[in-house]
């Protein structure tokens, strides 16, 4: 029989002001094997910890039952806490009465009852508590960093910095991300390629960075400290070792009717290309959809210019298995096309464009050298309108629900940008909010409004038609409760962010868990901001949710920390929650091999003792490194030979009676 | 002489429509294709509304001179549906007047080459009995 | 003949709920405050693969008047294919349950994520106010339980 103690939290009045814990305790104290209940204000704290402790020694428990906020909060300290006194961590069992009680009913008597059901089916479960002991694995000491923007590069970076080997793996043909396609950055107007660039430059000639660009996950196995992913590398055609990148195949590329994605199909590029100058790696890539050679066999025109002999029509796609000890995903975000917004006319028109085509627009190195032009007919523009919240913050089919949060702050700056490039272009801001917490933020944004005189006008655009190469504009003016007519030669649209459609196959991949919008959830939002739930799995970036650079940066940087953190040590325990089979009841018959997701039950030939009967038997074995507890096995398994340590068929049916009672 | 005892919450229940849900955005008065004939604008509709100030709308001209186009329930980002409680504050009028306000004969008359076939059928349903 | 008093009927409810999705949804309905019936009672488990047949028979052999198991959506599951297998389980369960006179409205399979507080709240009271019309269930109790 064990010794059961029962310790009731108060959590301040957040369970004490529906559950009337002085009689939870008091009841629980008379169920079977309750030596001793009592109740705290806080179990947590210091003094909390330190009564549970003296508790157990004082009354040689041998068991604990802490009722309290969620085991997903709080689990593992109180595990230490009663470690600590000498008890096996795995004797203790949370009963939740805060987020599962407290929390969601008002009436103080039905949640009293529910607390006390809630305290039983776990004292229940301790019964049945065996002390487990975990295994350890071992690290290996290598991270995978997926996607190369801005998140991915500084992640990278600051784990190469603490020594360890990091890979980063890109689907582009060059890293950078969305930032290498930006014009200026907010609050500091510094330019995003100088200071961008130089930390691409680093990625590339770091030694312990190792850049796989142009290449995708194919797939994931194993757990933290022991990943195995496979990488597909997508055909060049160009031999990436021997390409100068000296441009010569671009320029001579008779494919030329390309739309370049890097300028937002403003211009057009050859089918063989080099996404832009700084590119890193600097090594040209031939797009088979557009190359003259690939669809017809005849031209061949850059393999003849090219003096490295790096061409090669016939290279096939690889794929590369690598080992690591942490996966950081860091897959960033695109911009929505606003096709569905039919009331701005951006299908219709081309002066309508969204505001990162408009940054390519601005880009000194963009298809217009920097210089402003209508790209309906190359005139410069006299009247811009800006909209914001495209997209965003709706509850329609069509919109997003949440705020993309980076909007407000660059429509500021580009109205900004246009007043300090072209004082006389008048500048209108149709907004719903501005929305500027950050710091120098909100002096950035009335500096536009003050000194650069941009107009902002509380209210949305209803209608954007062209009448003779002008755009009609139909607005609401919400404080002066007027509907406004205006005219102006671009619109630009503020449309939503949205995560990368890769993110989500990937997810799966990484059984990492997501949100609605396709964001990567973090394992607590408050406390654990860069770990996904999944232990070795970490987020980087506007994966987990909008950010703008300066978040972005320090989050890839924390993320850094978590992932250095993990790869700095030898062993990880693992978790002792795992399968076992019964050696007198398994049959051998596989079934529980067929439906493990991890390959951990092999086979052995073992000498069973069985009724008095010694025979040899081909016996299901779990290797608990690998296991990962899920259960599968034991539910399937037709003799019920497999169980699951902490979770055992015993336990959860002591619990189903305690709760039936 | 018009009961002016109509409640927000009668209204909401006549059109559906909670007006918590609006963020203020103004995208209904700026898709609003005859905002200038109307002494009261789809916002100002759920603005009113919301704050219970509701018996200027029912003296108000908006409510005939709405086309009942439905464009800002159409745009309306956070599915608030300004057009329809517009109709449930006509509706509450309609119901204690029961009076034509227009003939059937009158009609033709005031038909408009440019008028949208929408705005005909919708007053039709406006000044019917 | 004596007329027996009628007590209201509060239903008994159990749910399954997975560690990595569902509980943790339940968590963010607690969190929001987000209100459900107090009869809902959760044990949780590792997966929505760990969810025994035998332990849903247990539950109504008990007196539960209704069970409902709640995993990772399809495709999200943190073992990768956990609920796929639940899935098929608590299909033939349900309908051999149906077979046996326990109605297919008092089983249940949802998919909640930790994201998602408000369904988890929602599918509860959906759930338990289905399982209230239907009234109570006496098939499969075992009468000895009773008191």
């Amino acid at each position: 029989m064990q010794r059961i103690g029962v310790f009731v939290c108060w959590c301040g009045t957040n369970i004490a002001a529906t559950v009337d814990v002085a009689k939870v305790a008091e009841t629980l104290k008379s169920e079977p094997g309750v030596v001793f209940a009592t109740d705290y204000q806080y179990m947590c704290s210091a003094s909390g910890q330190e009564i549970i402790k003296n508790a157990i020694k004082e009354h040689n428990l041998t068991g604990v039952v802490i009722c309290s906020c969620s085991p997903r909060m709080h689990e593992a300290t109180f595990r230490k806490t009663v470690q600590a006194a000498g008890i096996n961590p795995y004797m203790l069992e949370i009963a939740n009465i805060r987020e599962q009680c407290s929390w969601i009913h008002k009436d103080k008597e039905e949640a009293t009852e529910k607390a006390i059901i809630l305290g039983r089916a776990a004292i229940a479960k301790v019964h049945l508590n065996a002390p487990l002991t975990s295994m350890e694995s071992p690290v290996v000491k290598r991270a995978l960093v997926i996607g190369g923007g801005i998140a991915g590069i500084q992640t990278a970076l600051d784990i190469a910095d603490a020594g360890f080997e990091v890979d980063i793996v890109e689907k582009q043909p060059t890293i950078g991300g969305k930032m290498a396609q930006l014009d200026k950055t907010f609050p500091t107007l510094d330019c995003a390629a100088c200071i961008l660039t130089p930390k691409m430059v680093d990625a590339g000639s770091n030694d312990k960075v190792n850049l796989y660009t142009y290449c995708e996950v194919d797939k994931v196995e194993g757990f933290v400290g022991n990943f195995k992913v496979t990488i597909k590398q997508k055909p060049r055609y160009v031999d990436a070792t021997k390409c100068t990148g000296c441009g010569e195949c671009t320029t001579k590329c008779p494919s030329r009717k390309n739309p370049n994605e890097f300028n937002m199909g403003f211009d057009n590029r050859g089918a063989v290309y080099i996404p832009f100058a700084q590119a890193v790696p600097k090594v040209a890539t031939i797009d088979p959809d557009d190359c003259i050679y690939m669809k017809t066999g005849k031209c061949g025109l850059c393999a003849k210019v090219c003096t490295a002999g790096a061409i090669n029509y016939e290279q096939k796609e690889e794929f590369i298995t690598k080992e690591y000890g942490a996966i950081v995903v860091a897959t960033g975000y695109n911009q929505i096309k606003p096709t569905e917004f039919e009331e701005y006319g951006y299908n219709n028109y081309k002066d309508v464009v969204t505001s990162l085509e408009f940054e390519r627009l601005m880009n000194a190195a963009g298809p217009t050298g920097g210089h402003l032009l209508r790209p309906s007919n190359g005139k410069e523009p006299k009247k811009i309108v800006f909209v914001q919240c495209v997209g965003s913050r709706g509850q329609s089919c069509r919109d997003k629900s949440y705020c993309s949060k980076i909007c407000c702050m660059y429509t500021a700056k580009h109205a900004m940008l246009v007043k300090d490039h072209y004082p006389d272009v008048d500048v209108t801001v149709f907004y719903i909010d501005v929305r500027t917490p950050g710091k120098n933020f909100d002096e950035f944004y009335r500096r536009a409004v003050e000194e650069f005189g941009v107009h902002y006008i509380k209210g949305m655009v209803g209608k954007v038609e062209e009448e003779d190469g002008v755009l009609k504009v139909q607005a609401s003016d919400l404080l002066a409760n007027a509907q406004i007519h205006m005219d102006a030669d671009m619109v630009v649209l503020a449309a939503a962010i949205e995560p990368d459609k890769s993110a989500r196959p990937l997810a799966t991949m990484l059984t990492a868990s997501m949100d609605t919008n396709d964001f990567f959830t973090e394992a607590h939002a408050k406390l654990r901001p860069v770990e996904s739930p999944t232990a070795g799995i970490f987020l980087s970036g506007t994966c987990q949710g909008p950010k703008d650079i300066p978040e972005t940066v320090s989050q890839a940087s924390a993320c850094a920390a978590k992932v250095i953190g993990l790869l700095a040590k030898d062993h990880l325990l693992c978790n002792p929650c795992v399968a076992h089979s019964n050696e007198t009841l398994c049959n051998g018959c596989s079934t529980c091999a067929n439906v493990c997701p991890y390959g951990a039950i092999t086979y052995e030939d073992r000498l069973v003792m069985d009724k008095g009967v010694r025979e040899t038997r081909r016996i299901a074995v779990v290797n608990e490194a690998v296991c990962q507890g899920c259960g599968a096995c034991t539910v399937t398994c037709p003799s019920g030979a497999m169980d699951l340590k902490g979770f055992a068929n015993r336990q959860i049916m002591a619990e189903v009676d305690a709760i039936c009672r | 002489m018009l009961n002016t005892k109509i409640s927000k919450e009668d209204l909401e229940r006549i059109s559906g429509v909670n007006t918590r849900k609006c963020m203020k955005c103004g995208k209904c008065s700026a898709t609003c294709p005859n905002f200038d004939a109307m002494d009261y604008h789809p916002h100002q509709f759920i603005d009113m509304v919301d704050k219970g100030n509701i018996a200027p709308l029912l003296e108000s001209k908006a409510i005939w001179t709405c086309l009942s186009c439905m464009a800002c329930l159409q745009r309306c980002p956070r599915s608030v549906e300004p057009a329809k409680l517009i109709e449930a504050v006509r509706l509450a009028v309609v119901r204690q007047q029961g009076e034509n306000r227009l003939a059937a004969e009158d009609i033709p008359e005031l038909l408009d080459e440019d008028l949208p076939q929408q705005a005909i059928v919708s007053a039709f349903r406006k000044y019917k009995k | 003949m004596q007329v027996e008093e009628k007590k209201e009927f509060t239903p008994l409810i159990v749910a399954f709920c997975c560690n990595w999705c569902s509980y943790a949804g339940a968590d963010l309905a607690g969190s929001n405050r987000l209100n459900y019936p107090a009869n809902v009672k959760i044990i949780r488990v590792p997966c929505s693969c760990r969810v025994n047949p035998l332990f849903i028979l247990r539950a109504f052999q008990r007196g539960a008047d209704g069970v409902i198991m709640c995993g990772c959506h399809p495709g999200d599951c943190h073992y990768t294919t956990g609920n796929y297998y639940a899935r098929r389980r608590m299909t033939t369960l349900f309908s051999m349950l149906d077979y046996l006179g326990i109605e297919k409205e008092r089983t249940r399979v949802e998919w909640v994520s930790a994201a998602e507080g408000v369904k988890f709240a929602a599918t509860m009271k959906d759930f338990a106010e289905t399982i209230q019309k239907l009234g109570e269930n006496r098939k499969l109790r075992d009468l000895r339980c009773e008191k």
